[in-house]
């Protein structure tokens, strides 16, 4: 067991299943030398060489889409996207061809890929690195969509992404990248995706949220005089309802938050799911804590923005008070 | 000197069987032996037979749009008369002479514009991957199969084709990037028919010619009269030759026409004028080499008889094949999302035809399971009569 980050995490879980498995080969902006600009992938250029560890030009859809070849060729890349602001240039790639290639070719031709993004907000970065864009993902068929809250989550997930044979985008909370240590094991293990993680029991209601935001359900729950569930979703799609739905049968309310805004953010699915499988268990409607429904703020407001333990502390009593 | 020259460059073109059939014996002499042309024409013939075909199924209901390859079988051609069995070959979709030739059955592409994704489930042996509708994605496609080969230590190039139009899209300037700097031996051809739909060719490019553009990548370029199955062959081989030997992408402007309209859904008489597509007429592929074959004396007009009827029967065997398969299975849209279908989505794959799709289908009544299965079979059966 070490106590690290999750930066170190997702390194030493790329480290093993790259020793494991030689078809893993990692791309992206400023990964080689430099380690990636939040040191993910550092040291790893030196320790396998510049044909399994390499820079790119600076194009986002020629990253992918030259991943998705490499993929149909039979290696398992892993590119980074550095910020996942600068998925957009991707998008088409992402969507209209990696989602696609097993289903349009039935699957003559498939796309094992894992998509690591650094994602939302909280670090005061400029504009364009700070959003939550995985409902995008979840939305398009052919896709997996992880989201970790902790360092033991990331390096489990990650190793199961790397063995995956569909293409996964691997989104990595870049205000937990190291605001929190946890002890790991240096041994390899898999955490399965679609499998939920209950944070805590508890009997009075239930909170389902990802990423980051875990870790403000977490302070508003130690705040909080009521026995609360947390729910970590931990992957985006597919995603664990039996859990959330066995949890508010048991509770009767819950609270979803996310960071990404609340319209057709992911917390709509979880609620719309709420309503078919535990309508007759509900005590309160579902409340979402999320981002607003405008462009992520610079970063003088981004606190503002971003839902804290505040805000799901008051969603808490909300749903309880009803 | 304050100024100097730091760079200069000239494109040159190739051209070896003109429209007029006239044969420069320099460039053109052993370069494909005499029993290669013959298949070559046949090839070139089969093909156009197809769009022919294809373009009658269209019109009777049989198949939805197609792109019909018309006067540009000898782009595609050239290059996979030249690319070794395992090279990959990454097309757009109107490169239908080319994918013959290595073998993918014509029924695979009819199936494809007839609206069934086993058209795609292309065999790996071909080397090739399916049609792509979105321009000029591909190209990035050819790049990271190709790297991926280097990566394992294989030699294998790939020939990705795009046209035009394609050739104004972000990806396109991406994968020839990506290519040249990661040295990734890719021959890019852009087949220039002038028109992409009703967009001529000036609109997108407003430089002498398309082959240029490689020079900004450090590619060496060519031009070729790509209705002259010898220049696409000469330059294709020459490409292979570099790529293989320096591991590094070659750019190869195809200058062709599109005969016919874009799709089966487009039509040409609104943007060109008539006298353009008839001079073009005039520079077919097919004629030219017909003629050449003649004064070979290799080829007399019996011989193009026997070849029309040979091609029919085989095509309208390739029509049956496309037409007789059996049905998709309804639940193969469900079952080809992801290796292991995922719970949730199997659960709508099996619900689909109850009022709240998620539905357990063993909680609903008897009655509602049975008349979910008839739905199924009703609305089958109106599809299959239609």
């Amino acid at each position: 067991m070490a106590n690290i980050t999750l930066v170190q995490a997702i390194n030493l879980a790329l480290i093993q299943e790259m020793e494991r498995n030689d078809s893993i080969v990692l791309l992206g902006e400023d990964i080689g030398v430099n380690g990636g600009v939040f040191r993910v992938t550092e040291g790893l250029q030196k320790r396998f060489g510049g044909a399994r560890v390499f820079d790119t030009p600076l194009a986002e859809s020629g990253i992918i889409g030259l991943s998705i070849g490499m993929a149909m060729g039979g290696l398992h890349p892993v590119p980074e996207i550095q910020f996942e602001g600068f998925l957009g240039p991707a998008y088409d790639q992402i969507c209209s061809h990696a989602a696609r290639m097993r289903s349009r070719t039935r699957g003559a031709f498939t796309v094992p890929m894992t998509i690591r993004i650094p994602v939302g907000g909280g670090i005061h970065a400029p504009e364009l690195h700070s959003d939550s864009p995985e409902a995008i993902y979840a939305h398009t068929p052919g896709l997996k969509v992880v989201m970790p809250s902790s360092p033991y989550d990331a390096k489990g997930l990650l190793t199961s992404c790397l063995r995956e044979p569909d293409p996964v985008l691997f989104f990595e909370p870049k205000r937990i990248y190291r605001a929190i240590r946890e002890e790991v094991p240096e041994d390899e293990y898999t955490l399965p995706l679609g499998v939920a993680r209950t944070v805590c029991e508890g009997s009075d209601l239930t909170i389902v949220s990802w990423g980051a935001s875990v870790v403000q359900c977490m302070q508003a729950i130690e705040k909080s005089e009521q026995s609360i569930e947390l729910i970590d979703l931990r992957t985006i799609y597919p995603f664990d309802m039996d859990a959330v739905a066995t949890s508010v049968k048991k509770t009767g309310r819950c609270v979803v938050v996310h960071e990404a805004p609340l319209t057709c953010g992911f917390g709509s699915e979880i609620a719309a799911r709420i309503m078919e499988r535990c309508f007759l268990e509900l005590e309160a409607p579902v409340q979402r804590v999320a981002g607003y429904d405008t462009t992520m703020p610079y970063y003088k407001m981004e606190l503002d923005y971003l839902p804290d333990s505040y805000r799901v502390q008051r969603a808490i009593e909300d749903c309880l008070a009803y | 000197m304050p100024i100097t020259t730091v760079f200069t460059a000239e494109i040159k073109k190739i051209s070896i069987l003109d429209e007029h059939a006239n044969f420069d014996e320099k460039l053109g002499d052993g370069l494909i032996p005499n029993e290669d042309l013959l298949k070559l024409y046949e090839a070139m013939v089969a093909c156009r037979h197809l769009d022919e075909v294809a373009f009658r199924l269209q019109r009777s209901g049989r198949m939805g749009t197609y792109p019909q390859n018309m006067g540009q079988e000898a782009t595609s051609l050239g290059a996979a008369y030249v690319l070794r069995k395992d090279d990959w070959m990454v097309t757009c979709y109107r490169e239908n002479c080319g994918l013959f030739w290595r073998g993918v059955p014509m029924e695979a592409i009819l199936l494809h514009w007839m609206g069934d994704e086993r058209g795609n489930a292309m065999p790996k042996p071909h080397w090739v991957t399916p049609i792509y509708v979105p321009l000029g994605t591909q190209m990035l496609h050819a790049a990271g199969l190709t790297l991926a080969a280097k990566y394992r230590g294989i030699d294998r190039i790939a020939c990705t084709f795009f046209g035009d139009g394609a050739a104004s899209e972000g990806d396109f300037h991406e994968a020839c990037n990506f290519a040249s700097n990661l040295e990734i031996p890719v021959v890019f051809v852009c087949q220039n028919n002038f028109w992409a739909i009703s967009t001529p060719s000036k609109i997108n490019s407003a430089a002498p010619t398309f082959a240029q553009r490689g020079i900004s990548y450090g590619m060496p370029c060519v031009q070729v009269d790509g209705n002259d199955i010898f220049a696409t062959v000469y330059a294709m081989k020459q490409a292979m030759e570099y790529t293989r030997k320096h591991g590094k992408p070659y750019f190869i402007e195809m200058v062709t026409y599109r005969l016919a309209d874009h799709t089966t859904a487009d039509d040409a008489k609104r943007y060109r004028e008539d006298a353009e597509v008839e001079s073009w007429r005039r520079k077919d592929p097919i004629i030219r080499l017909n003629a050449h074959l003649k004064n070979l004396r290799i080829w007399d007009d019996d011989k193009e008889v026997a070849l029309k009827e040979k091609v029919a029967l085989d095509i309208a065997a390739a029509v049956a094949r496309a037409e007789n398969i059996t049905p998709p299975e309804r639940t193969d849209a469900f079952d080809n999302m992801y290796a292991e279908t995922p719970a949730d989505l199997a659960l709508q794959r099996d619900t689909r035809h109850t009022h709240s799709l998620g539905q357990d289908p063993s909680q609903l009544p008897i009655e509602a399971q049975e008349r979910a299965a008839q739905m199924d079979a009703a609305a089958f059966a109106a599809h299959a009569a239609h």
